[in-house]
């Protein structure tokens, strides 16, 4: 957890570009939302997150704030979460939704990928403990399905099911008769999304203008 | 657009365009039709009644059109019937071969071709009935999302193309051995504009029978949306400066000002236009037979329009069918919807076909003095610069799109051109399949359409646009967010009767949902001996809590079998989507639960509701073999409560929407029914008493039972062995007539049942 002078510094933020891969810019006009959303303190806190407004008719507003705080999105094996973090952090939580750049090798691409993916993975597996379940995986789609309105939760039990149970049988395919399934495992979350290209239905424009005060 | 372009084939060869209305009065027909006679009187100089009359005159004009139809039609059936040369030969080259083989006959009759191919009539009849087919058709999600890239190819690609070849063909021009040295700059800058136009028809047709990628379908078909309107103002543009003798740059400005005019103003008129039908058809509710009428009028209106005002009508009607299809489709009937797609198609093939026939036809017959110099270097030209002018926008403007286009795709876009139409139309639909083979154009991804995916996609955008508003930063996630609350809160309680919240995962669940249940009744009718016992299915229950929360792989068998055919199923159903040649089709699924829906009305009816029919047809349903829990039968008003209504099952059966594509689709609300509900929601209770006993892959089930509260009611019982359980649970204690029979397995032979899927069966144990 690093803490960090309140003036733009240019060292640090050169050791943050290399590290998550946006420009100089662009780091300082995060940082400068960074600092709006604290309201100027080092830190950023939960509560802090929930205060804005947009966010608000968001279904799955907990589980994207709760990412931030998520340990395992800032380093390989982290573990468990925080109460507040320091920029450095929500820089690294933001670079996952960066654009792939042009040039980039096939590996790096796959690469990407897996990074993102992983990412949402953790945003379902929040009981880390490396598998979707299908509670989790209610949990989601229930979120997801409920401002849809008029459907109850048993529509969204019902569908999560269905969604575990395509995951199976994709993955797995044909299982003995004593077989379990246990969960989603990340390789085959990987692979049932294969379909998707992540890489660029995942990612932000990230502007290299202050639009900051256009918004709330 | 054709017209134009072969209006500039005879312009290139110095000639006056080709479509004058030809004098029809009294004009004969081309050998192949036999009725010539006009002349009714058998016996000159007798003025009484002749017994047989023949008078031609009279219905000479629709006489000829329907011939000239149906001939085109045979060629059609024609060529599918021999498979193997439309893979080779795209079928409007067919066409147009075969209408030059009918021009080439009458030219040596001396015969002229029937009036109908005026260019009024093109113009009025023809052209928006295949504008509104594609643009009906059209995937709107893609085209919104390169709806950048289209105006960025289609405006400045025209402009550099009309230029350049216009330049390059005066060159040419200057080269005394060609002897057109009379054709100067500016003439040939309109004919270059006109060229560059590229023509939708020819080329839409081309790229679906090949299935290309859709990103590439939609570049193009968009491209030539915006082409009528960049064309018609650089062609007005040229032709006053071909007129004028000095160019002012006022004049200029004020015809690129036009250009603005022409598109907004069509967008606009499309828009309005189709707001209004889509506000006309929420009240349409009682008369549903004048539904389809109406959207046809309304988008004919905004084409007709638009041409009054000279501003782009092509751009109008599709804009007008893409807002309107939206609305009208959640509005309108079920029997209207597919009554609209039905004639859309079938008038937009037609149309299709008809030009392109006429084409074939006119070439030979109408005479032109062909320059082949002229016209050679005209090809390549178009080619040269088409080709070049893609490279270079595309090269521009790849570092702005998301999924930048390879080269191949550029290769692609540039050879889809149809320049001359013939000639292009010939020969790069013939290559261009092999071409294409060859370099690996990348072709749609007809992938399988799976509930994760569908899931997963939402979940992105969500999270996206929240990290989006989290960050500050504005992108399109946000406005296409804005838009679509925007849409939730106001547009849709204006448009849409009965407005219900929707949600395209729940759309593409209840649509796989669906499936599955047209799966097993298949399956059914295939697998007679499927029925377990009930003691068998008690047993099962028993033993289903000893397994939680986890997935028993047998059930996992059962859905991967149920899945695996669904994938073909669905596979099917995006394919025929796109194609221009039929429909999308969902009347199998439904077709099959009529063909059992009214098994049944009979057999009620002729029982008058004899208790031991219902239930041994919903016995047989229920009664899926063990381990095939996940499997959903679905006979929709099968297992209706006594005394209900046929029709109202009928209705309600009948008004299930099958989505064609998951975004469009809304939960249907729910239909009212006093005795359904009554059992439903005993259902519901019984079901939630059982929870904590059943095991989870029973759950699964239950739940997807309770979904169908919004479907016809009559179904939601059949979803499931729970349910059925929960019946039978029940039928020991409540009165619901149909619930108890069950227990009942006699054998009465209803003569109905004889039929061979529906006969009972002895039960066996699984």
């Amino acid at each position: 957890m690093g803490s960090f002078q309140s003036l733009p510094d240019d060292h640090q933020y050169r050791t943050l570009s290399q590290k998550t891969g946006f420009s100089l810019e662009q780091i300082a006009i995060l940082h400068n939302r960074f600092k709006q959303l604290s309201q100027n303190e080092e830190t950023l806190r939960r509560d802090d997150l929930k205060t804005i407004q947009d966010l608000e008719s968001n279904p799955i507003r907990s589980q994207i704030i709760e990412a931030f705080f998520d340990r395992r999105n800032f380093q390989k094996d982290g573990v468990g979460s925080v109460e507040e973090i320091g920029f450095e952090e929500f820089l690294t939580v933001m670079s996952y939704f960066r654009a792939p750049a042009h040039h980039i090798t096939e590996e790096q691409r796959e690469e990407m990928r897996r990074a993102k993916l992983r990412f949402l993975f953790n945003m379902h597996d929040t009981d880390n403990d490396g598998t979707i379940t299908l509670e989790e995986y209610r949990h989601v789609v229930e979120e997801l399905l409920s401002r849809s309105g008029a459907l109850g939760r048993e529509t969204a039990k019902g569908i999560a099911d269905a969604a575990m149970l395509e995951v199976a049988s994709i993955s797995v395919g044909p299982m003995a008769p004593d077989e379990f399934y246990e969960g989603i495992t990340f390789e085959h979350f990987l692979k049932i999304l294969k379909g998707i290209e992540i890489e660029t239905t995942m990612h932000i424009h990230f502007l290299n203008m202050d639009t900051s005060v256009l918004c709330k | 657009m054709c017209v134009i372009c072969i209006a500039s084939l005879g312009y290139g060869a110095n000639v006056d365009v080709p479509f004058k209305p030809t004098p029809a009065s009294q004009s004969k027909l081309s050998p192949w039709s036999p009725m010539e006679e006009t002349d009714p009187a058998p016996d000159p100089g007798e003025t009484t009644q002749a017994v047989f009359t023949l008078n031609y005159s009279r219905i000479q004009i629709p006489f000829e059109i329907t011939l000239w139809v149906l001939l085109a039609s045979f060629a059609k059936i024609g060529f599918h019937v021999y498979h193997r040369i439309t893979v080779w030969v795209p079928e409007s080259c067919l066409l147009i071969s075969i209408g030059l083989i009918v021009g080439g006959i009458m030219h040596s009759l001396h015969e002229k071709p029937p009036a109908v191919l005026t260019s009024n009539a093109f113009f009025l009849y023809m052209l928006p009935a295949i504008v509104l087919d594609s643009g009906y058709f059209m995937p709107t999600r893609p085209f919104f999302e390169n709806f950048g890239t289209v105006l960025w190819f289609a405006v400045v690609g025209t402009l550099w193309n009309s230029i350049g070849i216009g330049i390059s063909l005066f060159a040419v021009c200057q080269i005394e051995a060609f002897g057109v040295q009379d054709i100067t700059l500016q003439e040939n800058l309109l004919f270059a504009s006109i060229i560059s136009a590229v023509e939708p028809v020819a080329v839409l047709t081309v790229f679906e029978d090949i299935s290309v990628h859709e990103q590439l379908y939609i570049v193009v078909f968009g491209e030539c949306l915006f082409n009528d309107a960049v064309t018609v103002v650089l062609y007005n543009l040229f032709n006053h400066v071909a007129v004028m003798e000095v160019v002012e740059a006022g004049e200029v400005f004020l015809d690129i000002g036009r250009f603005f005019v022409v598109g907004l103003g069509g967008t606009l008129f499309g828009v309005l236009l189709g707001f209004v039908a889509a506000f006309t058809t929420r009240f349409t509710g009682k008369v549903r037979e004048i539904e389809p009428l109406i959207i046809f009028l309304y988008s004919y209106l905004a084409y007709l329009i638009a041409e009054l005002l000279a501003i782009s009508s092509i751009m109008a009607i599709v804009i007008c069918a893409l807002t309107m299809k939206y609305y009208v489709e959640e509005n309108v009937s079920q029997h209207s919807c597919t009554t609209i797609r039905h004639v859309i198609k079938m008038v937009g093939s037609v149309s299709e076909t008809l030009i392109f026939f006429f084409l074939g036809v006119v070439t030979i017959t109408t005479e032109h003095e062909w320059n082949w110099g002229y016209v050679l270097f005209t090809l390549l030209f178009a080619l040269l610069w088409r080709g070049l002018g893609i490279l270079v926008l595309t090269q521009i403007i790849n570092p702005f799109r998301t999924i930048p286009f390879n080269f191949k795709d550029q290769f692609g876009l540039a050879y889809g051109t149809i320049v001359v139409i013939i000639f292009t139309v010939f020969i790069q639909g013939i290559t261009i399949r092999p071409l294409l083979k060859l370099m690996n154009v990348r072709k749609t991804n007809r992938n399988l359409e799976t509930i994760n995916v569908e899931i997963h996609k939402r979940l992105m955008e969500h999270t996206v646009a929240g990290i989006e508003d989290l960050c500050g930063q504005w992108s399109h996630y946000y406005w296409k967010d804005k838009f679509l609350k925007f849409n939730n809160r106001i547009i849709r309680k204006i448009l849409i009767r009965d407005n219900c919240p929707e949600s395209s995962i729940v759309a593409l669940y209840k649509k796989l949902e669906l499936q599955n249940a047209m799966e097993i009744l298949d399956q059914m009718s295939a697998d007679i001996s499927a029925a377990p016992s009930l003691i068998s299915l008690h047993e099962e229950r028993k033993n289903a809590s000893k397994s939680r929360k986890k997935f028993l792989s047998s059930d996992v068998t059962n859905m991967h079998e149920l899945l695996s055919k669904n994938m073909y199923k669905i596979r099917q159903r995006t394919v025929s989507y796109t194609n221009k040649h039929t429909l999308p089709n969902d009347m199998t699924a439904r077709e099959i639960l009529m063909r059992c829906h009214t098994s049944l009305r009979r057999s009620l009816r002729a029982g008058s509701f004899h208790g031991t029919n219902a239930a041994k047809m919903s016995q047989k349903f229920f009664s899926l073999p063990m381990g095939r829990s996940l499997s959903s039968g679905f006979p929709p008003g099968r297992l209706r409560h006594a005394g209900d209504g046929d029709t109202e099952s009928e209705t309600d059966y009948l008004s299930i929407r099958h989505p064609q594509r998951v975004s469009s689709k809304a939960v249907m609300p729910p239909r009212p029914s006093n005795t359904l509900k009554e059992v439903a929601s005993s259902v519901n209770m019984v079901d939630e008493q059982n929870e904590e006993q059943r095991g989870y892959r029973r759950s699964n089930v239950s739940r997807s039972g309770h979904l169908t509260s919004h479907l016809p009611h009559g179904s939601s019982r059949n979803y499931s062995d729970e349910d059925c359980e929960g019946e039978e649970q029940q039928s020991r204690s409540s009165p619901h007539v149909w619930v108890q029979e069950p227990q009942n397995n006699s054998d009465v032979q209803h003569p109905l049942m004889r039929r061979p899927h529906w006969l009972p069966q002895k039960p066996h144990d699984k």
